[in-house]
């Protein structure tokens, strides 16, 4: 491909085979009689999804349609919990959860007598079943621009990704902008880092334009590990293309002519799909030397992480890359003047990247009239915990904690009460209910002690305990530590030992305190963020739910009873009591006692609080302190 | 030039140093433990942080370069009280067994420790070793509790000797430094050749000579920089005598020597036993044909015996009857005197040299 007008020639023919995808084109005539979307992301594939592209790949060849039906595999919708999820054009129609053996009746009732089946629709909460995929509450209130093509297209075909305006903003870029304008472009959206650290892309880019070098690189930071965090992997598995044409705009404003894709080995799908994007792209002459028949050349490779967490920093990123053991090195000197193998290099994380073709297409002001002041465009989020939809969200910044917890995601479990949210994973913090109403952007986060982060937003209901929480977090930073530097390495197995013996019912009284003082020394202190952001979780914990720091320190009491140690003992209501003797059995430590048919009794010292004998009891005489 | 302020004073230093460099330049202290003047910058024991007065942040001194303008506070209550909360999780995770520690008086921790009147952690002590003491070799001890993992090893092992023997392994709170496959450092899948470098480098008693165990601590020993007899390099070494007795080779560090960033080999770092042994030469011994048995005699008196039997064999059997070895530990003058010695003295060819360590 030599240019724009041959890449708009190629778009517009692919762009005929997917308007039947298109709201606007629906009553019109298309190429097929139907395209059939199967989620082939991450999370439909284990639950089936690949079985089910078989079984309609079988029966609509087995009805000679395999002509005028396409099955497309696609990226994640993000509702995986409900998956396999299958969308059937023109009309639009959402079906879940659905198996081979429902493949049949959509091939027969929807799409050659046109009915929708009824039976395999989504079903919101007050049970009414909705069949449009844009109706559905947990969609209809997201607003998608990096997630735009995640399940919209096939991400294994470049055609369309093309079909799609794929590739135009790079050929614009190359055709008609200078280095200069591209990064003022970006700067004008107002788009921020979107791995965690909020800083201006636009400004980042203008560093590693300006710093001296023949020789420089851009690197994608694909290595997503946050704890239930997959907002990454959505993209990088549904729309590789859209990172690598964001990576080869930035590589052009920079003035870089290589660049490396650090992605997670443990996404094997992700990598696959990258590694043949580029295989695609390059055979299309959109990477490699002379870029739509310009000076600008951009060779691109995908490095495997070896899974360690530290490695999503991006000092500990680039040593290993260098094939050394990933472990951050000190800022300055930044990676923008000295980076990998000491050349300057830009750094974004995949959901920045993904942002840039439509800001360049669409223009800055459209992307900075979405959001705050201060926090421009989009966020995908991962909805997890205690929440009835649980999956990937793209709110627009601004939006509030409530409305994604509550309406997107359809309130806590089990109609529990809400409890607290943990947002930017293991280095973010709690918020609680009196935050709820905050606005989702950087500072209003920051300000409550949480942070954006990378985007893992963990619901918790009242029965989780808040002291748990805090040493579940700080565990696995500590696990994950490099060991470089003592603050983090020491600081935090510490502070963890700390947070173990309070939840083991030994706390003692200072350790509120003794954790406040490590948690601050071990942020000003520590190397790299890894170390700078690990006491968030029991900071914020402590900040917020103090109440239940205390309760196990001073009470022995665990208030919602998640602490085994701290587990209060049980008792027997003499007045209930019939003296069956069933619970002397069945207690585990003898700690029952009592002649039969007279009231037995629970030696409370002796009690290990494991509930045996209140499950066992016919009368329910038996009581938790 | 830059000017810089350091504690509210006023001072010019080169532009081209990092903080670290120009505030011990000047005169001030900052402590380090990662630090080495010759090895590349880790910033990983957080101890040389002080505090830039323009953005309110610590910066590690040894990784920030001065700036004009630039102004730090090296010792004012924030940075004291960060320094000592590191000294404090250090010493949590160290062993207090200074009284029978090899590193007694030569350890940075310790001085550390008293610099912060910490006796212990105020955290709790340490009071069962994590790790096993690996010394399966002749010559170096290595016991991980004792270790701080300021790398500082792995880097002169990496970047000076280039032996790549030993890197950090693991994670968090259970990373530790070890050889290839956690063997010993005598193993055969070991690349270490014994310089003992990663030894001068430790700031405490992790890495230890297993020959010096018991022979002294510091304060026991006198110092005698002295060149290296091995070969005709000519490094030149710090040999620590107790009493008239060599117990342990230490580096000098020093541009202008042949080994400026105190290099030794195996052979001047642990080889000198043989000064104190019994088997000894220490004269010409010349033997007697009747006995069988060795006398000791003078040089003059072994020289002419030499001579005599040189001119004797020449004349019966020719030049060709002798045969030279010469050794390494000669320098390349005395060799080229000795090939000389044996074509134009003696007219043989028959010289070969053991060119090797």
């Amino acid at each position: 491909m030599k240019s724009l007008e041959e890449l708009k020639e190629i778009r517009d023919k692919y762009k005929n085979e997917i308007q039947i995808r298109k709201k606007e084109f629906r009553e019109e005539e298309h190429i097929h009689k139907a395209h059939v979307m199967v989620c082939t992301g991450t999370g439909c594939v284990s639950s089936g999804a690949r079985d089910v592209v078989a079984e309609f790949n079988d029966e609509l060849g087995s009805r000679n349609l395999e002509d005028e039906v396409k099955v497309v595999g696609t990226g994640c919708h993000g509702l995986c919990e409900l998956g396999p999820l299958v969308i059937v054009y023109p009309e639009g129609t959402f079906y879940s959860e659905i198996t081979r053996d429902d493949v049949a009746e959509i091939v027969e009732e929807h799409i050659i007598d046109g009915q929708i089946v009824e039976r395999l629709l989504y079903e919101d909460k007050s049970g009414k079943k909705i069949a449009g995929y844009n109706d559905i509450d947990f969609y209809k209130r997201q607003k998608r621009i990096a997630l735009k093509n995640c399940g919209k297209i096939n991400p294994e075909s470049i055609e369309e990704y093309f079909a799609e305006g794929g590739y135009e903003a790079l050929g614009k870029v190359i055709d008609e902008l200078s280095p200069e304008e591209v990064i003022e472009m970006v700067k004008d959206s107002g788009l921020r880092g979107r791995g965690g650290g909020g800083f201006p892309t636009g400004l980042k880019w203008s560093f590693a334009a300006g710093a001296p070098g023949d020789k420089k690189y851009v690197i994608c930071n694909a290595d997503e590990g946050d704890p239930g965090a997959f907002m990454d992997r959505s993209v990088l598995e549904g729309d590789p293309h859209g990172i690598i044409e964001g990576m080869a705009i930035s590589a052009y404003a920079i003035g870089a002519d290589e660049g490396y894709i650090y992605v997670r080995a443990e996404y094997p799908l992700a990598v696959m799909r990258l590694k043949k994007a580029i295989i695609d792209a390059e055979e299309y002459g959109i990477l490699g030397d002379n870029i739509y028949d310009s000076d600008f050349s951009f060779d691109l490779h995908v490095k495997e992480g070896a899974g360690a967490f530290v490695c999503g920093e991006e000092t500990a990123l680039m040593q290993s890359i260098e094939g050394n053991r990933g472990m951050p090195t000190p800022r300055p000197p930044y990676p923008a003047v000295k980076g990998l193998w000491g050349k300057p290099t830009n750094i974004n994380n995949v959901e920045t990247l993904v942002n840039i073709p439509y800001i360049i297409l669409e223009g800055p002001e459209k992307f900075s009239a979405v959001g705050t002041e201060g926090s421009k465009g989009t966020k995908v989020f991962a909805l997890t915990g205690k929440v009835n939809n649980t999956g990937l969200v793209e709110i627009a910044m601004g939006t509030t904690l409530r409305e994604i917890i509550f309406d997107i995601g359809g309130g806590v479990q089990g109609g529990k009460e809400f409890k607290a949210v943990q947002t930017g994973g293991p280095s973010g913090g709690c918020v609680p209910k009196e935050h709820l109403d905050l606005s989702i952007d950087y500072e209003s986060l920051l300000d409550v002690g949480a942070m954006m982060g990378s985007g893992g937003m963990v619901v918790m209901d009242e029965d989780t305990c808040m002291v748990d929480v805090a040493r579940f977090f700080l565990d696995f930073t500590q696990s994950e530590s490099c060991g470089k530097c003592t603050p983090c390495r020491i600081g935090t197995k510490r502070m963890l030992q700390i947070l173990e013996r309070i939840t083991q019912g030994d706390g003692q009284g200072g350790d509120i305190d003794l954790l406040l003082e490590l948690g601050a020394r071990v942020k000003e202190t520590s190397l790299c963020g890894l170390g700078q952001t690990a006491p968030n979780p029991v900071l914020s914990t402590i900040k917020f739910f103090r109440d239940e720091y205390e309760a196990h320190i001073y009470d022995n009491y665990c208030p919602t009873g998640s602490c085994d140690e701290l587990a209060l003992p049980y008792w027997i209501d003499k007045d209930i009591c019939i003296g069956c003797t069933a619970c002397v059995n069945e207690c585990p430590v003898d700690a029952i006692s009592g002649e039969r048919k007279e009231p037995h009794v629970i030696d409370e010292d002796a009690c290990i609080s494991c509930g045996a004998c209140a499950e066992i009891c016919p009368v329910d005489a038996i009581f938790q302190k | 030039m830059a000017l810089i302020k350091i504690n509210g004073k006023e001072h010019e230093v080169e532009s081209d140093l990092s903080i670290l460099e120009a505030v011990r330049g000047e005169g001030y202290e900052i402590p380090t433990l990662c630090y080495h003047p010759d090895l590349s910058i880790s910033g990983g024991c957080r101890l040389c942080i002080v505090e830039d007065v323009d953005s309110g942040q610590l910066i590690t001194s040894c990784s920030t370069g001065v700036t004009e303008g630039l102004e730090i506070k090296t010792a004012s209550e924030r940075v004291e009280r960060a320094r000592r909360s590191v000294v404090d999780l250090l010493l949590s995770d160290h062993p207090l067994d200074c009284m029978i520690c090899e590193a007694d008086g030569n350890c940075t921790l310790q001085d550390l420790a008293y610099r912060y009147g910490l006796n212990e952690s105020t955290l709790g002590s340490k009071i069962d070793p994590r790790f096993e003491i690996e010394h399966d070799n002749p010559f170096i001890v290595h016991d991980p509790d004792k270790c701080i993992l300021c790398g500082r090893c792995i880097r002169v092992d990496n970047e000076i000797q280039c032996s790549d023997a030993i890197d950090f392994i693991n994670r968090g709170f259970t990373t530790r430094i070890a050889a290839a496959l956690e063997k010993d450092l005598g193993d055969d899948d070991s690349t270490c050749v014994f310089c003992g470098q990663c030894v001068e480098m430790c700031p405490t008693g992790a890495l230890t000579y297993k020959p010096s165990i018991g022979e002294g601590r510091e304060y026991n020993l006198e110092h005698t920089e002295t060149t290296c007899g091995y070969c005709g390099v000519g490094c030149k070494l710090d040999l620590k005598t107790r009493g008239n007795k060599v117990v342990e080779v230490g580096s000098i560090y020093r541009e202008g020597t042949p080994n400026p960033v105190g290099e030794a080999c195996v052979k001047g770092r642990f080889g000198y036993e043989f000064i104190d042994h019994p088997d000894r030469l220490k004269t010409p011994l010349i033997k007697d044909k009747e006995t069988g048995e060795f006398n000791e005699a003078s040089w003059d008196e072994a020289l002419d015996y030499i001579g005599d039997k040189f001119n004797q064999i020449k004349e019966e059997s020719g030049g060709d009857a002798f045969g030279a070895l010469c050794s390494a530990r000669c320098s390349n003058e005395d060799n080229y005197l000795m090939q000389k010695l044996m074509r134009a003295g003696l007219g043989s060819h028959t010289i070969d040299h053991c060119a090797r360590l």
